[in-house]
Parts: structure tokens; C-alpha cells; sequence
């Protein structure tokens, strides 16, 4: 166990410096700046004002040098000042992390509360009805995009029904997480609709479960001992994908429904070029994502003993 | 000699303008109370509380509740009216404006606001070190360049008489008011700004207290008990829900979660067909000349005949009622019509493609040329390129559209990279200085994007702002408009038409034309059945 989150902790730490580096790097050569969004602001910026926004700024230092700087701020916990407050980047983030994780947990929630008896029912019942009901369900699921499922659930239960606000953050109370919490979970609800009936399926024609069903054993056993537990490795896996995505997943969502998160803090600093913010955004984004599958993994080790063995 | 004669010409001016700005009306009696539901739209977070530090329309939404400056949009007059003093006298030499301060302004932290708080607050925004966007407005102060040239260690301009008197002494004669009503110029208490707490905690002299600020989400305020103005604010508390997403506002609107928004043009074609929701809009014609511009240098554009073809060969009536659902009004010159040198008995370039196709086979390019033209994406950037592009063809220019986003297209008008870009010009509150976008002393970058270069308009230019005489002046800058309109750097396109939907249940709110989304918070009040009483 202990050589497999080092192994993990390894990996992570490179992947982390290679995708901030490309984002440091892409954000340098591309046309446009922080000063060039200001100038965008549809108010002409004097040209002595924006060179010495720029100097202050050390746009003008060279690249190599911005990222050097940059990547040993990192190290010693620092992720610099955002080019727009002059706020140190660690305290705008903290005040988002909690409300990006908060939606992705009830995101993910909603998303295996539903996602995972319709996925069962439907394998339990293939071929029937309701298997073709559900998976049309999950396709459907799949295929609408957030954002317009995000309008249409704030059509329905704040203008039509009035059951609930239409945007923003309340005071973090339940009835302002639901729309969407339901909007971000509804392509993963589908996602692992799918991918249950596919494992139970797959599960339920192994050799295994035909040996303990003709030796006797009763239906409720079957499932709770061979057929959830081995159909639950591959469900697992596509839980973790999901959840860790959800981070970087959430920013339309999080636009959309005024929410706090780091999501809506990425698209307004990509949009002002606020370098720092964005890098830091994005390392929070890569971190979640990172934590959530060596969670997945160290759970694959308690959940099934031939990884253990191996 | 009295501001409020100097200005009255200006006034006259502007109550025409006003009538073509839709001011709501109000009879009845404002009623204390209740919770104001705002929104702060255009972006999907703010990008800071210390007003001196941004000139975005959202942040300065927001600001206008906990914030004040010199100066006020007064939306009534459709013009700059005195707020944090009760007069200006202008000296002989039209340059020196001496102010009587109001002795009952308080900031947030109970101190009374003096004549150093402005004197400051102007200082802290020419600060070289900081850069903020306000500067370009400051350095119209005498003294104020050498200040940030580090030759000065104050701004000369500024002079304290007494605590409640305060001179401003301008290197021309631009009226002021044009320049200190915006969050950029606001009066904020040093003892405050410097604590570390500020950026997150503002502390100001506007009519409400900030109470919290959640990122991306909304931003509270209380009513503040010694505010300046009598009886204002009259609402007890103002919740402004950010959000840059035109679908939420509409559906929150709609749903009775927000007093009042700006809207976008699908929504805008809609709400007037509806007869309720139509009955609560505020249009605006913005201070904004939307246009294609050209960078002068390149051809075929450094021929003014093709640029003349141009303006005549578009339609643009029908691309303002298909494309943009009638949100716009249609541009006849630079400056917009609600500018107060705005000349109405000018004539717009009519579409008349013989005359188009006259004056291009009349250019040094008979056979008609290809024009690469940048523009955002959506309705109002390639939306636009897309319409035009086959009026241009008839007169044998080919259109290639580029789309890039905000800040490469800045880059490029600045560079002079671009050959040709559709864009929206803040062309107010000041006539000339929106004019000195044209003038040839002014840099690409200074916004003079298409470097367009002539003597003669430089001398008219100059010849108005040289002009003590208010109304001569405005009649001077008519003509200096008059002259861009003739030889037609621009493609002149339209003034936006900004438009806010308010409830039927809230009541003071006027159409700002500086920006629509800045709305005079302090005049807004709720009826008795309001969903912000409950």
C-alpha cells in the first residue's frame, strides 16, 4: 500500500509541474495579455498607463525567467498575486475550493443515487422494457449539454413551479445546491447507468456466478457476495474518472448558476488574462483530480484481494 | 461665474438627449424599505471591490452602492451633475473649478470627508506604481503628469482651500463632470485603503455599508445610517447577484428574483412583444459607436472613396432590425446621439449601392479588393462581418473574416496588425476626447487604431477645446464630428441601445447612458408588495 502512494505521490508531482508548465508556456506565446484585456475594456488605456501596468507586472521579463520564478513560488506554497486585485492567488482559491467540492459531491451523489439502481435494474431486466427505457434515459443523460439542461431545469422549477432559486449561492443552503448539483450530475448519472448495466451483465455470465448459483446459492447472496462486489471494480474506476473530472468539469455549470466555485473563478481570469489565477485554478483542478484516483486506487486494494497479491 | 451657467447650454443640450435616453418617470412618493435584488452582469465574477482599480461596467455597478465620486451621471438631465459637493464656481481663465464640499459626508468608519480625502484619492489613482485606469482621466489635472513622471511629488492641480473647499485646476477646458462621475475616480479614506483588509472589505461613502462579498456569487450591502443625502437610501439593503450569463438573468427576472437587469438582444425582442414585461423597459442609446474600423495605411482603405463606397453600401436599417433585434440605433457620426455634441440634422449615409459602386470604380481601386476583417465572436462581432460581407461583395470588396478573442483583437488595433476589425468605442461623455480618437497625435494604441491623420481636423479639434464658451464649443465639436462623418475613417454602424428590465413593483430607476447596468442605487425604492419586503 505504502509503495503505491509513493508511486502515486511521484507521478503526481510530475504530472502537476509538466501541466503547469504548459499552461504557463501556451498563456506566454499566445497574443494578448493582462494589459490587453484592459485595453479591451472598451475604454481607451494610455499608452504610458499600460506600459507601466506592464512593467509592474513584469510582463515584459522574459518567459524563462517569469516561469522560473513562478514554479519556485510553488514550492514554497506561494502562487503569487493576482494581476487584477494584487490578491495572494492561495486566498482567493480558498474561499472557492469548498463550494466547487461541495457541487461536485452533490453532483456525484445525485449521479450514483440514480446512476447506479438504473444501471442494475436495467442489466437485472435486459432486453425488457425497462432496460430500453432506462438506457434511453442514460443516453438522453449523455447527449444533452449542461448548460442548456441547467436552463431548462431553472425554466421548470423557478419559473414555472417556483420550488426553488434560480441562481447563486443563498447562504450555502441546500435549495440553492440542487439545480446544479442536477445539472453537473446528469452526465455522469448516464455515464454510470451504462457502465453498471455493462459490468452486471459482464459479471452475471462469469463462470463464478454460474458455479454459485448451481451449487444453491439464494439470489440476494449471489449479488451481495460475488456479483456487486466484482461488477463494483469497474464501476469504481468510472466513479473516480467522473468525480475527478468534476473539478474542471463544473466551470459552465458553475457560470451558468452564480456558484462560488473555482470554475467560474477560471473563466474570469482566463477572460482578463490573470495568469496567476489561472495557474492557480488549473493546479487545483489537476490536485483534485490526482487525489481522487489514488483514492480509487487504494480502494481497489481494500476492495479486491488480487490486486493485493499482486 | 456659476457652474450652473456655464452649463446651461450643456443642460439644454442634454434634456434633448434625455428624451431619446427613455428616463423612467416616477410620481409617487419613495417608500423606505425592503431588500433591492440586483444583478451585476457582463462577467462571471467581479474583478475587484477597490473601485480605483477597475473600469469594468460590473465592478462599477457594484461600486455605485458602496462608493461616491466628485460627481454623479445624473440620468434626468443626461448629464454630469455635482454629488459630494453643493457647488463650483469656475475661475476667469475657465480652467479653475473651486468646490464647497458638503460638511455632512461621512465615510463607512464614521470620519468626515474633507478636501484631502479628494486630493488623495486623485493622487492614489495617478500613483505611478500602480497603473490604475482612472490615471487617463487625473492627468487632465494641471500638474498631474509631472506627478507620475516622479518631477512632482503632489499634483499641482489640486489645492486644498479649507477642509470643506477644494480647487481643481484642469490643463484645458474640459468640464469635469465629464471626467470624475465614474468608481474609477471615487473618494476613498486613505486610513482604510492602506489596511491590508481593504480589497476584500471596501469602506467607502456611498449609501450602502458592504456586508459580505461571496466570489463569483453576490455581493451584500446594508444601508448606511449617516449617508449624505437625506432620506437616501431608501432601501435598507442591496444584493447584487453576479452573473455573466444573459439566459440566468432573464430566467431570474422572469421568475421575480431580480428588481432589475440589463438584458440581451434575444431576450430584449421578446420582453417587447410580451405586455407586461414591456412595460417595465428602460431604453438607453449608450455612449458606445459600435463600427468597422480601418487601419488607414493599408489598402484599399487609405482612399477615402472606398471607405465613403463602404457607408453607402451597407444596410444597415435591416441589419439592425434582423441581426440585432432593433437593440440599436443606427450611428450618424462618430459621437453617439445622446452626446450632447451630437448633431441631429445630420443625415446619414443612406444605402444607395449605385453610389457605392460610383464612388468605388471612381477609387484607385476600380476592380475592388480583399479585406480581411477581425472581429469577437457572437452577434455583435462576427454576427456583423457575416451581414455585411455580401453588401461588400456587391461593390467588389471580398470579405475574410478573423475571429479572435477581446484582448488579440486589442493587440492587433493597437499594433496596427489588423487591416480592418469591428468594435465598440466608448464615444462619451466627453465629445472632444472621444474625437481625439482621430486625432493624428494621438497614438494606435492611444486609440487612434486606424492612425487616421489630418492637419486640418487636428486644427478644428484643437480650435474646440481651445473655446471657453460652452456652446461654441459644442457647435465647434459638431463640426469637427461632421468632418470624421464626411471622410469616413470608420464604417459607422450603430450606438448601442442598452436596455433595463425592471419589475413593476420598483421604482427609480433612470437609463444611464454612460453604461445601463450603473444604476443610482440610492433613488432606488420597492412598492409595499414587493418580493424584497417579504
Amino acid at each position: 500500500m505504502a509503495l503505491v502512494l509513493l508511486r502515486r505521490l511521484l507521478q503526481a508531482v510530475v504530472t502537476v509541474a509538466v501541466v503547469i508548465t504548459l499552461v504557463f508556456l501556451i498563456f506566454s506565446v499566445i497574443p494578448g495579455d493582462y494589459v490587453s484585456s484592459l485595453m479591451a475594456e472598451k475604454r481607451s488605456l494610455d499608452p504610458a498607463v499600460a506600459e507601466r501596468i506592464a512593467a509592474e507586472l513584469h510582463l515584459n521579463d522574459p518567459v524563462p525567467l517569469r516561469l522560473g520564478q513562478y514554479l519556485v513560488g510553488i514550492l514554497h506554497g506561494d502562487l503569487g498575486l493576482s494581476f487584477a486585485t494584487q490578491q495572494p492567488v492561495t486566498e482567493m482559491l480558498g474561499g472557492r475550493i469548498w463550494a466547487s467540492f461541495k457541487l461536485a459531491c452533490a453532483a456525484m451523489a445525485c449521479a450514483i443515487v440514480t446512476g447506479l439502481p438504473l444501471g442494475y435494474i436495467a442489466a437485472a431486466r435486459q432486453n425488457r422494457w425497462i432496460d430500453g427505457l432506462a438506457m434511453v434515459f442514460a443516453v438522453s443523460g449523455l447527449s444533452v449539454p449542461g448548460f442548456w439542461f441547467g436552463l431548462l431545469l431553472m425554466y421548470v422549477f423557478s419559473l414555472q413551479l417556483g420550488w426553488l432559486p434560480t441562481f447563486g449561492y443563498g447562504q450555502g443552503g441546500i435549495e440553492h445546491l440542487i439545480l446544479p448539483a442536477l445539472t453537473l450530475g446528469i452526465a455522469p448519472m448516464a455515464l454510470l447507468a451504462r457502465t453498471t448495466r455493462a459490468a452486471v451483465l459482464e459479471t452475471k455470465t462469469a463462470d463464478f456466478i454460474r458455479t454459485a448459483r448451481s451449487k444453491g446459492m439464494s439470489e440476494g447472496r449471489l449479488v451481495r457476495k460475488h456479483l456487486a462486489r466484482n461488477a463494483f471494480m469497474l464501476i469504481l474506476t468510472m466513479i473516480g474518472l467522473q468525480f475527478g473530472s468534476m473539478m474542471g468539469g463544473s466551470v459552465v455549470i458553475e457560470s451558468l448558476f452564480a456558484w462560488p466555485g473555482v470554475g467560474s473563478l477560471l473563466i474570469q481570469s482566463v477572460g482578463l488574462r490573470d495568469i496567476p489565477v489561472v495557474q492557480g485554478c488549473i493546479l487545483v483542478i489537476v490536485l483534485f483530480f490526482l487525489i481522487v484516483n489514488t483514492l480509487v486506487d487504494v480502494a481497489y486494494l481494500l476492495i479486491d484481494p488480487r490486486i493485493r497479491y499482486k | 461665474m456659476k457652474h450652473g451657467k456655464i452649463g446651461t447650454a450643456l443642460r439644454a443640450g442634454a434634456m434633448v438627449a434625455a428624451l431619446l435616453a427613455g428616463t423612467a418617470v416616477w410620481a409617487e412618493t419613495p417608500l423606505p424599505g425592503g431588500t433591492l435584488h440586483l444583478s451585476a452582469p457582463f462577467g462571471a465574477a467581479l474583478k475587484s471591490l477597490d473601485p480605483h482599480m477597475t473600469w469594468r461596467s460590473q465592478d462599477m455597478a457594484v461600486s455605485k452602492a458602496f462608493h461616491r465620486s466628485l460627481y454623479t451621471w445624473d440620468t434626468e438631465t443626461n448629464a454630469p451633475a455635482l454629488d459630494l459637493a453643493s457647488s463650483v464656481e469656475v475661475g476667469p481663465d475657465g480652467l479653475t473649478y473651486t468646490y464647497k464640499l458638503y460638511d455632512t459626508v461621512y465615510f463607512h468608519n464614521g470620519r468626515k470627508m474633507t478636501a484631502d480625502d479628494i486630493i488623495w484619492s486623485f493622487t492614489r489613482i495617478m500613483d505611478p506604481q500602480k497603473g490604475f485606469p482612472g490615471s487617463s482621466l487625473i492627468q487632465t489635472i494641471e500638474g498631474a503628469d509631472d506627478y507620475a513622471a516622479g518631477k512632482a511629488d503632489h499634483i499641482s492641480g489640486l489645492r486644498k482651500i479649507d477642509d470643506q473647499t477644494l480647487q481643481i485646476k484642469m490643463k484645458n477646458f474640459t468640464d469635469p463632470g465629464m471626467l470624475f462621475f465614474d468608481g474609477v475616480t471615487s473618494i476613498l479614506p486613505k486610513e482604510e485603503v492602506e489596511k491590508p483588509g481593504f480589497i476584500t472589505h471596501p469602506v467607502g461613502l456611498g449609501p450602502y455599508v458592504f456586508v459580505e462579498h461571496i466570489a463569483g456569487s453576490r455581493v451584500v450591502g446594508k444601508k448606511f445610517d449617516k449617508y449624505f443625502k437625506p432620506g437616501k437610501p431608501y432601501a435598507d439593503r442591496v444584493e447584487f447577484t453576479i452573473s455573466g450569463d444573459d439566459s440566468a438573468l432573464d430566467m431570474a427576472f422572469r421568475a421575480g428574483e431580480l428588481d432589475a437587469t440589463v438584458i440581451s438582444g434575444s431576450a430584449y425582442a421578446l420582453y417587447k412583444q410580451d405586455p407586461q414585461l414591456s412595460k417595465g423597459l428602460v431604453e438607453v442609446a449608450e455612449l458606445f459607436t459600435a463600427h468597422m474600423g480601418m487601419n488607414l495605411a493599408d489598402p484599399p482603405f487609405d482612399d477615402e472613396k472606398v471607405r465613403q463606397a463602404i457607408n453607402y453600401a451597407i444596410d444597415r436599417d435591416l441589419i439592425i432590425q434582423k441581426l440585432l433585434k432593433d437593440k440599436a440605433f443606427k450611428a450618424t457620426g462618430w459621437l453617439p446621439r445622446t452626446s450632447i455634441a451630437f448633431d441631429a440634422a445630420r443625415t446619414p449615409y443612406p444605402y444607395d449601392v449605385e453610389k457605392a459602386k460610383a464612388l468605388m470604380a471612381a477609387s484607385k481601386y476600380p476592380d475592388g479588393a480583399e479585406i480581411e476583417v477581425w472581429a469577437r465572436d457572437g452577434t455583435n462581432g462576427i454576427g456583423v462581418v457575416q451581414a455585411i460581407t455580401p453588401y461588400l461583395k456587391a461593390i467588389g470588396l471580398t470579405v475574410k473574416p478573423k475571429v479572435v478573442e477581446a484582448g488579440m483583437l486589442s493587440d492587433a488595433m493597437s499594433a496596427g496588425s489588423a487591416q480592418a476589425w469591428i468594435y465598440s468605442a466608448g464615444t462619451g461623455p466627453d465629445p472632444i476626447a472621444a474625437l481625439r480618437c482621430f486625432d493624428s497625435r494621438t497614438t494606435r494604441a492611444g486609440c487612434n487604431y486606424g492612425g487616421f491623420s489630418d492637419p486640418a481636423f487636428d486644427a478644428m479639434l484643437d480650435k474646440a477645446a481651445g473655446e471657453l464658451d460652452a456652446q461654441k464649443r459644442i457647435e465647434l465639436t459638431k463640426q469637427a464630428d461632421g468632418y470624421i462623418f464626411d471622410k469616413a475613417p470608420v464604417w459607422f454602424h450603430n450606438n448601442n441601445k442598452a436596455v433595463v428590465a425592471t419589475q413593476p413593483w420598483v421604482h427609480g430607476i433612470g437609463g444611464n447612458v454612460t453604461e445601463a447596468a450603473i444604476l443610482e442605487v440610492d433613488s432606488i425604492w420597492l412598492d409595499a408588495d414587493a418580493p424584497g419586503r417579504k
